[in-house]
């Protein structure tokens, strides 16, 4: 007996032995893939971020980074699924109102002190709070959870957020409604947790490389703004062994041309983009190296609608012509031709648990729409004799105006629309579309986390997105009866069915992700349709 | 010329004070604001955001307390757009890396720009004359954001001898290209502009009576000619230093350096109210030192003038 437990820790000691020895010889320890000698990866980015403090955090990239530096209570994988991190597991209440999250005693910070349920209480009121200014703040009202509204306001202490820690490793939430995809928003950056000790220590310098302490796979050691930032491996991350990549390097290029030469030249292993007109040039040139990821994204036209708009504007069958007659296929394909995908809907079909539905335009041919919105026209008095004239409101760049002078064309031979085309600076344009001062105004919207309410609710009279100065009482009451629904797919359809016959918005297309990356990077989360990558995931491989 | 000196800074001072006052006015003038993206903030969350800034305030106390945070404790605030860092912190981060390729460029350009005017307004209308002339002429019609990408082509992609981008502490691997990019449009400048001054100056009567003593032609050029042909030269180059140490966005934004010259115009796309100021201030104190002085320098050459 004795001797056969002996023989058997043997045959583990030996089984770990030549794991950790295949690691070693550098294959990948579950494809047996080779792996690289060097284990860096190197990517450009077109701007630097605003801050990587997860309170804080604001754009795409920077979340990017904070994913690699920090991890929250779940976290997704490469194909989008929501997995345990920090936290092990948690249970939800019969009224599905409170959330208790079992947090894993191992997760350290990379000072060596242990990751507590309190230091997700403090993050998450401090990102609430109003002396933090976050301009994420918001994100923890939306989770719904309970008294963030009033801390935002200004009319509650922090400390009463609907969050608490009863022991080291359990974190309660008390949500305000039900939420099903409340699990889905913790894998969101401004939900991971802050290590209090050392924000209170080194106030707002404690995410300066000399001051940082993380509890990600990685640390941060170098940052030159709109320069360089290298984050190295951390040796305190719970699951450090499954970590292959030592050295993340993002450096900044803010000319995407630029990027595509320092990639030929092999100093960098992944871009952000693809410079506009040249992904099918560069897929003939590097096959295997090009990518385009759909995202979610839609990019569409505000029609404005408000009291004051132009009377034609106010049409529904006018909208519904300017719509018809746009060739999204043109676009997509020949303007754009980097893995867009045309839009007859505003939430992308790659929304979890939405299904596209069927609105009459999708299922129609190109000519057929030109014949039915010819139809509109006249029937709403405009032709030849009473030519429309309208004017296309976007923000100053190439790829707009492209967009922009394609549409106008197509109005033009279809449906004898003079169009005029205006451009403003960024947030002159802004402004005025805020404000409504425009006719037809781009635009574009990425969802915050992956459900379709993340588009629809711009739909909303009251919402402060809702720019084309939208306001139908069904749509919102659809809305807020989707908020408390097990299964609110149904208001979705409907809302999207509505939309296509108001036309307040015109959907053009849905937004992909061109970029270019090494053939020896692996690993990339291609499957995550919200693109949330983090370099924990990737690894190298010999060439 | 003390007297002088003590005279124009103390002129200085109301001068800043009125760009100041001036940048604040156009800067409220401009349309949006720091916090205005595609998705605008909820208006709870950016009452919060403008409340910590300052921006809820009207506009004289922001402006007065700009003015009085910078007399009494020189501090030009933080960064609206960068939330961990000060305007302090990003000129310090930023004004070195301008400082270093900005100063090379200019001493390139000064020294290849004077020896190309100098060769051709003395070998005037002869083969050199021409060459001179016509690669000035290249180099200022080729503009930087030309030049730049040519460089990357040539020098990184066909021969792989210098890094395409990125600073890496200014080693000099980094700073060649961008000091090229830089400094090709000044020396052209600077080479036109000491071609015809050194060509007036050499028909001028003392130059004729030197060449009729017999002394040598190096003589006549290096000891007689040089000094006032540089006096046009020299008013040019005092605003091109201050220009070119402040960076330049094409260089920063093409070579990834980090420089400020890249904040300073995304600093007015992005609203950053603050950066705008604190870069458009040091723009404006250098720009005034150096003109002074230039202008101590013209004293130095030209004994004719006194202060």
């Amino acid at each position: 007996m004795k001797k056969t437990i002996a023989l058997s820790s043997t045959a583990v000691t030996a089984l770990v032995l030549s794991a950790s020895m295949a690691f070693a010889a550098g294959t990948h320890p579950v494809t047996g893939e080779a792996l690289a000698d060097d284990q860096t990866f190197t990517y450009a980015t077109i701007d630097d971020s605003p801050s990587f403090d997860p309170g804080l955090v604001e754009d795409v990239e920077g979340s990017a980074v904070t994913r690699d530096l920090f991890e929250g209570l779940m976290m997704q994988d490469r194909e989008g699924n929501v997995i345990p991190a920090v936290a092990t597991g948690y249970e939800v209440s019969e009224d599905k109102l409170t959330y208790t999250f079992t947090l894993r005693p191992e997760a350290m910070w990379s000072d060596g002190t242990p990751v507590t349920a309190n230091d997700f209480v403090f993050a998450w009121q401090r990102a609430a709070n109003p002396e933090t200014a976050s301009p994420y703040a918001w994100f923890i009202e939306l989770m719904s959870i309970e008294g963030a509204s009033e801390i935002i306001a200004g009319e509650a202490d922090p400390s009463t957020l609907g969050v608490s820690a009863p022991d080291d490793h359990t974190l309660v939430v008390t949500l305000t409604n039900p939420l099903p995809y409340f699990p889905q928003m913790v894998t969101h950056t401004t939900t991971f947790p802050v290590p209090q000790h050392v924000v209170e220590a080194h106030g707002d310098q404690w995410m300066r490389p000399e001051n940082f302490v993380g509890n990600g796979a990685y640390v941060m050691t170098e940052y030159n703004p709109q320069e360089k930032l290298v984050r190295t491996k951390s040796d305190t991350y719970w699951d450090a062994e499954n970590v292959i990549i030592e050295t993340v390097n993002r450096v900044i290029i803010n000319d995407e041309n630029q990027a595509l030469n320092r990639w030929i030249a092999g100093e960098i292993d992944k871009t952000e983009t693809v410079p506009a007109g040249q992904f099918s040039s560069l897929s003939e040139e590097y096959p295997g190296e090009v990518y385009s990821v759909p995202e979610l994204c839609s990019y569409y036209y505000n029609v404005n609608v408000r009291d004051d708009a132009p009377e034609w504007a106010k049409d529904v069958r006018v909208r519904q012509a300017l719509s018809l007659a746009i060739d999204r296929d043109i676009i997509t394909e020949f303007v754009l031709g980097a893995g867009q995908t045309p839009a007859y809907t505003f939430t992308p079909g790659a929304t979890a648990g939405f299904d596209v539905p069927e609105v009459p335009a999708a299922a129609m041919t190109q000519a057929e729409r030109n014949e039915a919105a010819m139809a509109l026209m006249a029937e709403a008095g405009y032709g030849a004799d009473n030519p429309l004239s309208v004017e296309i409101l976007y923000n100053t760049s190439e790829a707009h105006k492209s967009v922009a002078i394609a549409i106008s064309q197509m109005w033009k031979q279809t449906l004898g629309i003079d169009t005029t085309l205006g451009n403003m600076e960024w947030q002159t344009f802004l402004e005025a579309r805020g404000n409504g001062q425009f006719e037809i105004s781009r635009a574009g919207w990425c969802g915050d986390y992956n459900e379709a309410s993340t588009f629809l609710d711009l739909m909303d009279s009251e919402s402060g997105y809702n720019d084309a100065g939208y306001n139908n009482p069904a749509v919102d009451e659809l809305l807020a009866a989707a908020k408390t629904m097990e299964d609110p797919s149904a208001n979705y359809t409907e809302i999207e069915h509505i939309i296509a016959e108001d036309m307040p918005i015109i959907p053009i297309y849905h937004y992909a992700s061109a970029f270019l990356m090494d053939e020896s990077v692996k690993g990339w989360p291609f499957d995550n349709v919200q693109n949330n990558w983090q370099s924990s995931l990737l690894y190298k491989v010999a060439e | 010329m003390f007297a002088f000196t003590m005279r124009r800074l103390a002129v200085a001072i109301p001068t800043i004070l009125l760009l100041i006052v001036i940048s604040f006015i156009l800067m409220f003038a401009a349309p949006g604001g720091p916090f205005n993206a595609e998705r605008p903030l909820p208006p709870a969350v950016l009452a919060n955001i403008e409340a910590k800034y300052g921006l809820d305030q009207p506009y004289w106390k922001q402006i007065t307390d700009y003015i009085y945070n910078i007399v009494v404790h020189f501090d030009f605030g933080p960064s609206f757009k960068y939330r961990d860092r000060s305007v302090s912190d990003i000129i310090a981060q930023g004004f070195p890396v301008t400082l270093k390729y900005g100063f090379w460029a200019f001493v390139v350009a000064v020294i290849s720009g004077v020896s190309l005017g100098i060769a051709a307004a003395v070998k005037h209308n002869s083969w050199l004359d021409y060459l001179a002339v016509g690669i000035s002429i290249g180099a200022q019609s080729l503009p930087n954001f030309v030049m730049a990408p040519l460089l990357v082509i040539v020098f990184t992609l066909w021969l792989g001898w210098l890094p395409g981008g990125g600073w890496n502490g200014g080693q000099w691997q980094y700073v060649v290209l961008p000091v090229i990019a830089l400094s090709t449009s000044y020396m052209a400048s600077i080479a036109r502009i000491t071609r015809s001054s050194m060509l007036e100056v050499l028909n001028a009567g003392y130059i004729r009576t030197a060449r009729a003593k017999g002394l040598p032609t190096s003589r006549i050029i290096f000891r007689h000619a040089l000094k006032p042909a540089l006096l046009p030269v020299l008013s040019y180059i005092g605003p091109a230093f201050v220009l070119m140490i402040t960076g330049s966005v094409l260089v920063d934004v093409y070579f990834s350096t980090g420089g400020i010259g890249y904040y300073f115009v995304n600093a007015a796309f992005n609203r950053d109210y603050s950066v705008m100021m604190g870069i458009t201030i040091l723009m404006g104190v250098l720009t005034i030192l150096f003109n002074l002085i230039v202008d101590l320098l013209y004293a130095w050459i030209d004994p004719k003038i006194r202060y």
